[in-house]
């Protein structure tokens, strides 16, 4: 028998209680340090990958804007791309067979005219003088100055040949080459060259999707949940409606896609590739993932608030949108936001109905052409291209930032509503 | 709430109108192995001629096939892109929906296989490729008998088993999944031509091509192979870190990763691009893609985005699509494209 008055026995008891609280412990803080040390371990990595492609190489090049190349009265027609390589060739005077001139031009990026088109179109005046600009170098070359490409390893081993090596360092030694930050990856749409590749049509894409997912389902899922908790009787069908609504939101998301070809695209004939069908499909896939937990923050709200404005004479719609909706809000806006934010990240169901391509132009409306972000990573991470394994990491940051962003704003509202009785 | 209103009236609007909206933009699908040189020239015809970019879907081959053949209109592509030539059953079903193609042979691409840099040279040929991923093999411990050898689980676990001048190391091979066009090509080009060097399996493939198929086609499936996903870029850094690993993969990404990774030696020759131009690389295939007749005219630049895909510039000697990995055409062929691209000559099989 034990004696539980023994105090020999109540103080080892009492130890060992402790102990037990200590361990417990000791097994919490070790799955949040583990859980802490693979994220921050994932985050290291994707940004210390991502750092290169924020910033490249560029040339400064003296470009004599002569009327051979460009005229005043069309300088939209202008062939700038030459401007830009008669400036190039000035440096190598000893380059004069076809082949070598073509191998010198390679070591300028393809979009290196771009900023002398801009300057030139916005200021005709500036046709027969002379200004000074910085021009993007080729990926290959950027890469080799990064020191990604080891120059020191044979010829044959690398992608930059020496006679590339010799014009570079002509260049550097000049002190013309400087590294800049790459405001090409912000301001361009999608492009073959890495150096060319931009971000900017992927967000606009991603922006105009959840735009059209949120004005789709956000009311849908409201009022779909003010019915079935607030005015619906609760009867087998309504039952039968709430298994569905729960079975949904478990539904692989590929199979939303599906749908939406059959649907949207094959009956509808809405355009492939364009956010509005993307939107649809996604605020189907919402839908169901806004209802739940809108549903769980009108039955969260007393039924004394209910009852007391019932009691002043209130009428069934007056009680839900003067009292339980606006207390509701706070976590409606939590659960739209967090359903936006897991849309926002969707490139399956997108895959079916054509936004996994290559689109340049940065949309502008709901059926233009366009990607999201996900799928543009996703397309990067395919090209062989050395230089988009940098820009593949720096998507992901792109894309990782937007959705804290999102989520941030989704505490923020909480805040800003929450109210405690 | 006005403002909702209005913008739920713009969305239907803007979603009516679109259906009826003529096109003013190529659209084009299919290969993903197409997809780096199809994009590289959408660009560029995007940059300098008057004409939208084209959109450009990556849906693979036979993907891009059914995209394509499902009929005429603006809602279906103008364009496909093919890492292999289309099917007899893929045209048929174009015919019978009123579809005329033309067909245009862009350029060659290698399949290599490779392994990290530090690695020793593999020198291998297409019988022992077959040999070293097939799942079933001729039994080599059993003499054949009248012309028929055993198929036997294939036993072979390192390279050394199959001959004796191969490395003492464990046979791994990263390789593209089955959606993969590369994998088709694989299967076809080294397995089932290099399971023919047995005279046996030749035999086979006259009197029953579809066993034939079956047993030189089927990748074996205890672990020697690995289907490393699509990616390629992820697999060359895998090579890289494990130096008994051997990739299978296109040439360009070989091209562009020549300080990780070099490319075994297949029949006596290196995969080099002069090589694989002049056809003595063994295992390459030639990349195409199709033009709609009827779109022609109706959407406007197809004729001119051709024009800029068969130009010296692109697909010629020295042009840019080279830098992309595209292994161009003799010169008389291009000229043969060029030409049908011209005047949509009207493929007939």
């Amino acid at each position: 028998m034990t004696d539980y008055s023994d105090p020999d026995f109540r103080a080892a008891r009492l130890k060992k209680r402790y102990q037990a609280e200590k361990r417990f412990r000791a097994y919490g803080m070790a799955a949040i340090i583990t859980a802490g040390l693979i994220l921050v371990f994932l985050l290291g990595s994707i940004i210390y990958s991502s750092l290169p492609a924020f910033s490249h190489h560029q040339v400064r090049l003296d470009i004599n804007i002569s009327e051979d190349y460009v005229v005043a009265d069309a300088p939209e027609e202008g062939n700038y791309l030459g401007l830009v390589r008669a400036a190039l060739r000035d440096h190598f005077p000893q380059v004069t067979g076809r082949r070598d001139k073509r191998a010198l031009y390679k070591i300028l990026s393809i979009g290196a005219s771009d900023a002398v088109e801009d300057r030139v179109k916005n200021d005709p005046r500036l046709i027969g003088t002379q200004i000074s600009l910085y021009v993007p170098l080729s990926d290959d070359i950027d890469l080799m100055l990064k020191g990604l490409i080891d120059r020191n390893l044979p010829e044959s081993d690398r992608i930059v040949s020496d006679r590339d090596l010799a014009f570079v360092d002509k260049l550097a030694e000049e002190n013309r080459i400087e590294r800049k930050f790459a405001f090409a990856l912000f301001t361009n749409g999608d492009s073959r060259e890495p150096e060319m590749a931009g971000i900017k049509g992927a967000l606009a894409g991603s922006l105009w999707t959840l735009l059209v997912t949120l004005i789709v389902s956000f009311p849908l899922g409201v009022l779909a949940a003010i019915y079935l908790e607030e005015v619906a009787p609760k009867n087998r069908f309504t039952a039968l409606i709430e298994v569905n609504i729960n079975n949904l939101a478990a539904v692989p998301s590929i199979v939303y896609g599906l749908l939406g070809l059959a649907v949207f695209i094959n009956f509808f004939h809405l355009p492939r590739s364009a956010p509005l069908v993307g939107g649809l499909v996604l605020a189907l896939m919402t839908l169901p993932r806004i209802i739940i937990p809108t549903r769980a923050a009108f039955a969260a709200i007393p039924p004394s608030i209910r009852e007391a404005a019932l009691g002043v004479g209130a009428s069934r719609t007056q009680v839900i949108m003067h009292h339980v909706l606006p207390l509701a809000m706070p976590g409606i806006l939590t659960g739209t936001i967090i359903g936006l934010a897991q849309a926002a990240g969707e490139t399956a169901p997108l895959l079916m109905i054509g936004m996994m391509a290559f689109i340049v132009d940065v949309p502008t409306e709901v059926t233009a052409k366009a990607t999201v972000l996900p799928a543009q990573i996703y397309m990067w991470a395919n090209n062989p291209e050395r230089a988009f394994v940098a820009r593949t990491s720096a998507g992901i940051v792109v894309l990782l930032t937007l959705l804290l962003v999102v989520n941030a704003a989704a505490i923020y509202f909480r805040r800003r509503f929450e109210k405690r009785w | 709430m006005n403002k909702f209103k209005l913008a739920m009236a713009a969305l239907i609007g803007a979603a009516m109108t679109s259906g009826v909206q003529a096109r003013d933009q190529i659209e084009i699908v299919g290969s993903s192995t197409v997809f780096p040189f199809a994009t590289a020239v959408a660009e560029q015809f995007g940059r300098t001629s008057k004409f939208k970019t084209p959109v450009i879907e990556s849906t693979g081959s036979g993907g891009g096939m059914k995209l394509f053949c499902a009929g005429i209109g603006l809602e279906h592509p103008d364009v496909t892109n093919a890492s292999r030539r289309i099917k007899e059953k893929e045209f048929k079903k174009c015919q019978a929906n009123g579809i005329d193609l033309t067909e245009i042979v862009i350029g060659f691409d290698g399949i290599v296989l490779a392994n990290a840099k530090g690695a020793p040279q593999l020198e291998l040929t297409r019988q022992q490729i077959y040999l070293a991923t097939a799942k079933m093999v001729p039994d080599p411990n059993r003499p054949c008998q009248s012309n028929w050898c055993e198929p036997v689980k294939n036993p072979y676990q390192k390279w050394s088993d199959i001959d004796a001048s191969l490395p003492n190391a464990k046979i791994e091979i990263l390789g593209p999944p089955p959606t993969s066009g590369t994998r088709d090509a694989f299967q076809e080009l080294a397995m089932s031509k290099g399971a023919n060097a047995f005279p046996h399996m030749k035999k086979l493939k006259k009197s029953d091509k579809k066993m034939w198929k079956k047993l030189t086609r089927t990748v074996r499936e205890d672990g020697a192979w690995i289907d490393a996903g699509e990616n390629d870029n992820l697999m060359v850094s895998k090579l890289a870190a494990n130096p008994k690993a051997v990739g299978v993969f296109g040439y360009s990404f070989l091209d562009q990763n020549s300080d990780k990774i070099k490319g075994a030696i297949v029949e006596g020759i290196q995969p080099t691009f002069e090589n694989i131009a002049e056809g003595k690389y063994r295992i390459s295939r030639s990349l195409y893609f199709y033009i709609k007749h009827a779109h022609v005219g109706t959407v406007p630049g197809i004729l001119e985005y051709v024009a800029e895909f068969t130009s010296e510039k692109a697909f010629g000697e020295d042009g840019y699509l080279l830098d992309k990995g595209l292994i161009p055409l003799p010169s008389s062929e291009r000229q043969k494209y060029r030409k049908d691209g011209k005047n949509l000559t009207k493929l007939a099989m």
